[in-house]
């Protein structure tokens, strides 16, 4: 991992600490909080992967630290210090300057992401004026550069196209080297590949990685696909009914995850083995309405395994720097997680390394 | 053994919180209760009530408050003006003292509330029968608008192809008319040729159908087209698709599965096709090409008052106001049905 | 390309020809309406009416009137008013033309203005007490009967205010620029503003609903992450994709005004323009002219179409390749 700090006898300084961070909503049906209490960090150059299902607040929180949403019935609470200083409190003017220079977001979907009546080139060279004091020439020049790096054939052509002309991986690939173009300390990537097919997925995953190797960002990468956290996260967050559940380093949560929710998220990988495919294991139940929160633990409606302690609320807790929030008495978990995840090496990660989509 | 990283399929996805095909009854009620909580939309309703109510109030009005017929000359009647009696039409005491002025507003309800016109009728009780034939003209060729442009939409959209092609140059060819002129023309070919005679139906000039009809025939494609663009678009959708493919009948398909998925633009677009419609009435009637004698509107009684407009403004402004209040509330009514039904502007996409 | 402008150039012709077509047959194929009688006079014994019905050729089929009065309509162009008789339609309209010109580019000018600013405000300012108040403005121009307004426009400047504070309000009519040019806009100030309060009140709602779906798009989201001013945001991304709608309206709009629209505003304040011109050949029956001023007017309706799909394709390079 490269350390902009230098010297490995220097404890790494977290490039982003988020603090009990709570998003609220006010709706004409009563307060929705749509994030609860997240706390996380991010190391200079790290990878950290937050997964859930669509509506566990993963965006909203990314969004909330960027102060990305306007909707003047939102509150956000906590800290989020990047730096040394906190975004959240932050003025409008400082915080826009932090903005695409020195955090950059991908968004999902790159066709609604780009103003549809601009080039590429306008939306790339836009975005590196915005920042710093250089020519249209130069910022053309240095665009190009930039959609070669991201594998753009006929990047110099490829400029005065618009976004529709594009097709859906090509354009994830232009909002990767509009987000590089300032060479940003951190990349949140917002379902990067959710639109994408399979191969296309793959080919983006690994242009990211390569990407932090060249430019030393930290990458914060949301999606709702375990696959592809296991593809390029180092650590992991899962986020459920907008609180985290379980967190730690990717090896470990694949490894030993903790949470029946994450076992329930990974039961639902396609297996194919010897033997043939697997059948999936679906999570009984939907997410709850972020109008009625259950009181205890939130996933306790759809857990198989609760009982009178989830009606209280767990909070996260581990002795390493795996943590997980659930009542459940470890020795229970590694019994209980087994019969689960009852596929051929009960999840053993000696299994998954270096196979997958590689 | 391998992970293969798939997209998680759908079992990890909850459902959508927009389903594509949100039952109508859900969305009926949950835009009702938006409605009932949006307060401007609310208290449009309710001016709209209150003035429907006085127009529907008008005979008794007349009757039993103010003593008229507002529909019979009354040039050497008089009233009651500041205790005083006095003539309806007085001696002109401007210019050549050649004519009459009518009695101005006395501000009492029992006595030329709004004052007289030329003909020493009672202004504010011909106001609320002039209302009623606004607000009948307005909501008949409203409904009948809406109705119409929903059975072409329908045909149109549902069964494409030459019919289609058909019925969606003839609505451009309509639309590229100015409206006002296309009703005006009609208008007056109606009225010249003394009426409309199809077949057996025989409609008097002076029939209030007849400005209904018109208007609502040019506001057609105007309403026809849009219904058509979503009737199209759920024609082609899975789930009627799959109704045609197990060979429901068209009836059944468009009465089952159409209809129910238009309803809600159709209810959107009325408020404001009724606001629109009685605006076009009342331009049709001011050039005298609209409502005729006997009846009034509010159109003909801005008309009567232009030439006492510099004496006796009251006779023009009061009908005017009426019809801007009425318009407000129901441009405002629309919205707020429009914002029930359709909270982020899809429904219609873009205008 | 060439063949996309043939066709649209074809299909504007059909359009066109299908509008005269039905012109005609509104007023000479609905039964009851006589031109012939009109043109007679009212106490006109039959023998009378015969003649000028065959001297008119009124007598003829109706395919062969109407050819024929589209030939000298539109080729010799020397179709005379039926009420008129000295009358040429062609030079007339074209006498009134400048005068609706002027009204409508006037009011075009300060409905723009007006209405997009104050849509943009109201949509940037979202959720603010101005923009409701703003909304409201606009619901009360669109809720206005035009007519109403100028004749209360009237009453104000022309008689109750006439004294004091409009007195340099001159009387309603039309004063060519060529004549005296202050006179020109002194004459058409409030026929502007009259006609530009109901467009105004249409565009700021068209342009804020768009501007609010605008400000909604993910576009929008990530032009606000690369760190650009709120502003930039705003004009350059949000403004510039909500205007393209706002355009193709206004083409249809300016099209159908300048094609006898605005006859209403017209008869309010005396100005001889198309709209004029139309509804007093309207109230004669005056068949040339009302065929005359109606095809003028679908030209211009069919024109505006057609430089609305080019405009179009220039702001939203989406449809260019369709």
């Amino acid at each position: 991992m490269p350390s902009p700090l230098g010297s490995p006898a220097v404890v790494l300084e977290a490039l982003l600490e988020v603090r009990d961070l709570h998003v609220t909503f006010r709706t004409r049906n009563g307060l929705v909080t749509a994030v609860d209490g997240l706390s996380f960090s991010v190391l200079p150059g790290e990878v950290l992967g937050i997964v859930g299902e669509s509506g566990s607040g993963k965006s909203v929180s990314m969004l909330s630290l960027l102060r990305l949403i306007r909707d003047r019935n939102m509150q956000i609470t906590g800290e989020v210090i990047f730096n040394g200083a906190d975004l959240l409190t932050m003025p409008e003017q400082q915080l826009r300057a932090l903005r695409g220079r020195e955090i950059a977001v991908i968004f999902q979907d790159a066709l609604t992401a780009l103003t549809p009546v601009y080039t590429i080139g306008w939306h790339i060279v836009e975005q590196i004026r915005a920042h710093e004091p250089i020519s249209k020439r130069e910022a053309r020049a240095r665009a190009v550069r930039l959609l070669e790096e991201v594998g753009i054939p006929n990047a110099e052509r490829r400029m005065d196209n618009y976004p529709h002309e594009f097709s859906g991986g090509m354009r994830q690939r232009v909002l990767i080297a509009m987000a590089l173009s300032c060479n940003p300390r951190l990349l949140v990537a917002d379902e990067p590949t959710t639109a994408l097919d399979v191969t296309t997925q793959a080919q983006i995953l690994d242009l990211m990685l390569e990407l932090r190797k060249a430019h030393g960002s930290a990458i914060i990468i949301i999606t709702h696909d375990m696959g592809v956290v296991y593809e390029i996260a180092d650590r992991l967050l899962v986020m459920y009914s907008g609180r985290a559940v379980e967190q730690g380093p990717t090896r470990s949560v694949f490894r030993d995850p903790r949470h029946p929710y994450t076992w329930g998220l990974l039961g639902s990988i396609p297996q194919f083995t010897a033997t043939g495919a697997k059948r999936l294991q679906a999570i009984p139940g939907s997410p709850p309405s972020p109008l009625r929160v259950p009181e205890g633990c939130v996933f306790a409606p759809r857990c198989r395994f609760r009982h009178e302690a989830c009606s209280e609320r767990p909070r996260l807790r581990g002795g390493d720097d795996h943590l997980d929030a659930c009542w459940l008495p470890d020795e229970a978990k590694e019994k209980l997680r087994g019969e689960t995840l009852a596929y051929a090496g009960g999840g053993r990660e000696g299994d998954h390394a270096g196979s997958g989509a590689r | 053994m391998s992970v293969q990283p798939g997209q998680v399929s759908s079992e990890i996805d909850p459902p959508s919180e927009t389903p594509g095909e949100s039952p109508p009854s859900g969305l009926w009620r949950v835009a009702s209760g938006q409605l009932a909580h949006n307060r401007a939309a609310m208290g449009a309703l309710l001016v709209l009530v209150v003035i429907v109510a006085a127009c529907v109030a008008a005979p008794l009005y007349a009757r039993y408050v103010a003593h008229t017929n507002p529909f019979q000359f009354n040039v050497s009647g008089t009233t009651v003006s500041d205790g005083k009696t006095v003539p309806v039409l007085q001696q002109s005491t401007t210019g050549l003292r050649l004519g009459v002025t009518p009695i101005g507003p006395t501000w009492s309800l029992s006595h030329y509330f709004l004052g007289a016109d030329n003909d020493g009728r009672d202004v504010f009780a011909r106001l609320l029968y002039g209302g009623r034939t606004s607000l009948v003209i307005g909501a008949g060729s409203a409904v009948l608008c809406c109705l119409l442009a929903t059975i072409i939409a329908l045909i149109a959209g549902y069964f494409g192809g030459i019919v289609d092609g058909v019925l969606s140059r003839l609505m451009d060819f309509v639309w590229a008319f100015p409206v006002y002129l296309l009703a005006i023309s009609l208008s007056v070919v109606l009225l010249a040729s003394g009426g409309l005679n199809v077949g057996p139906l025989h409609l008097a000039s002076n029939s209030l159908w007849v400005p209904t009809l018109i208007i609502a025939g040019c506001y057609l494609p105007y309403v026809a087209r849009p219904i058509r663009g979503q009737v199209l678009s759920l024609r082609r959708s899975e789930f009627v698709e799959a109704a045609v493919g197990v060979g429901a009948s068209d009836v059944r398909i468009i009465f089952r599965d159409l209809v129910p998925n238009i309803l809600p633009t159709v209810i959107v677009f009325a408020p404001l096709m009724m606001a629109i419609n009685m605006l076009t009435e009342s331009a049709l009637s001011f050039l005298s090409i609209g409502v005729r004698p006997p009846n009034a509107s509010w159109g003909t009684i801005i008309n009567d008052g232009i030439g006492l407009l510099y004496t006796r403004p009251a006779v023009t402004i009061a009908p005017g106001l009426a019809l801007a209040v009425v318009a407000v509330a129901l441009n405002v009514l629309g919205d707020g049905v429009r914002e029930a039904f359709d909270p982020r502007g899809r429904r219609f996409g873009r205008v | 390309m060439l063949r996309f402008a043939l066709r649209r150039a074809l299909s504007t012709v059909v359009v066109l020809w299908a509008i005269s077509v039905m012109v005609f047959l509104i007023f000479f194929g609905t039964p009851g309406v006589d031109p012939a009688l009109r043109i007679a006079g009212r106490d006109a014994s039959p023998q009378v009416v015969a003649t000028v019905r065959h001297e008119y050729g009124l007598d003829k089929p109706l395919p062969v009137r109407y050819a024929l009065m589209m030939y000298h309509l539109l080729i010799r162009r020397d179709i005379t008013s039926y009420v008129n008789p000295g009358l040429k339609v062609v030079p007339e309209i074209a006498s009134a033309v400048p005068v609706t010109l002027s009204l409508v580019i006037g009011a075009a000018v300060i409905w723009m203005l007006v209405g997009l600013a104050m849509g943009l405000v109201g949509g940037a300012l979202r959720g603010s007490p101005i923009d409701p108040l703003l909304t409201a403005v606009g619901v009360l121009g669109v809720s206005l009967p035009v007519y109403w307004l100028g004749e209360v426009v009237n009453l104000i400047t022309q008689s109750r205010l006439h004294g004091s504070l409009f007195s340099w309000v001159p009387p309603p009519g039309y004063v060519s620029p060529a004549q005296s040019l202050s006179g020109w806009a002194l004459h058409l100030l409030f026929p502007w503003l009259t006609l530009a309060v109901l467009y105004a009140g249409i565009y700021s709602r068209v342009f804020r609903a768009e501007l609010v779906t605008a400000l909604g798009e993910d576009y929008v989201r990530t032009a606000r992450a690369k760190g650009i001013s709120e502003r930039r945001v705003l004009f350059r991304h949000a403004a510039r994709c909500s205007l393209i709608p706002v355009i193709s309206l206004f083409g249809l709009d300016f099209g159908a005004l300048v094609g006898g629209g605005a006859l209403v505003t017209e008869v309010v304040f005396g100005l001889p323009g198309i709209g004029l011109l139309t509804y007093n050949s309207l109230q004669t029956l005056d068949l040339p002219v009302i065929m005359g001023t109606v095809l003028y007017a679908a030209f211009f309706v069919v024109l505006a179409n057609a430089v609305v799909d080019v405009f179009y394709a220039a702001l939203d390079p989406r449809v260019r390749r369709a």
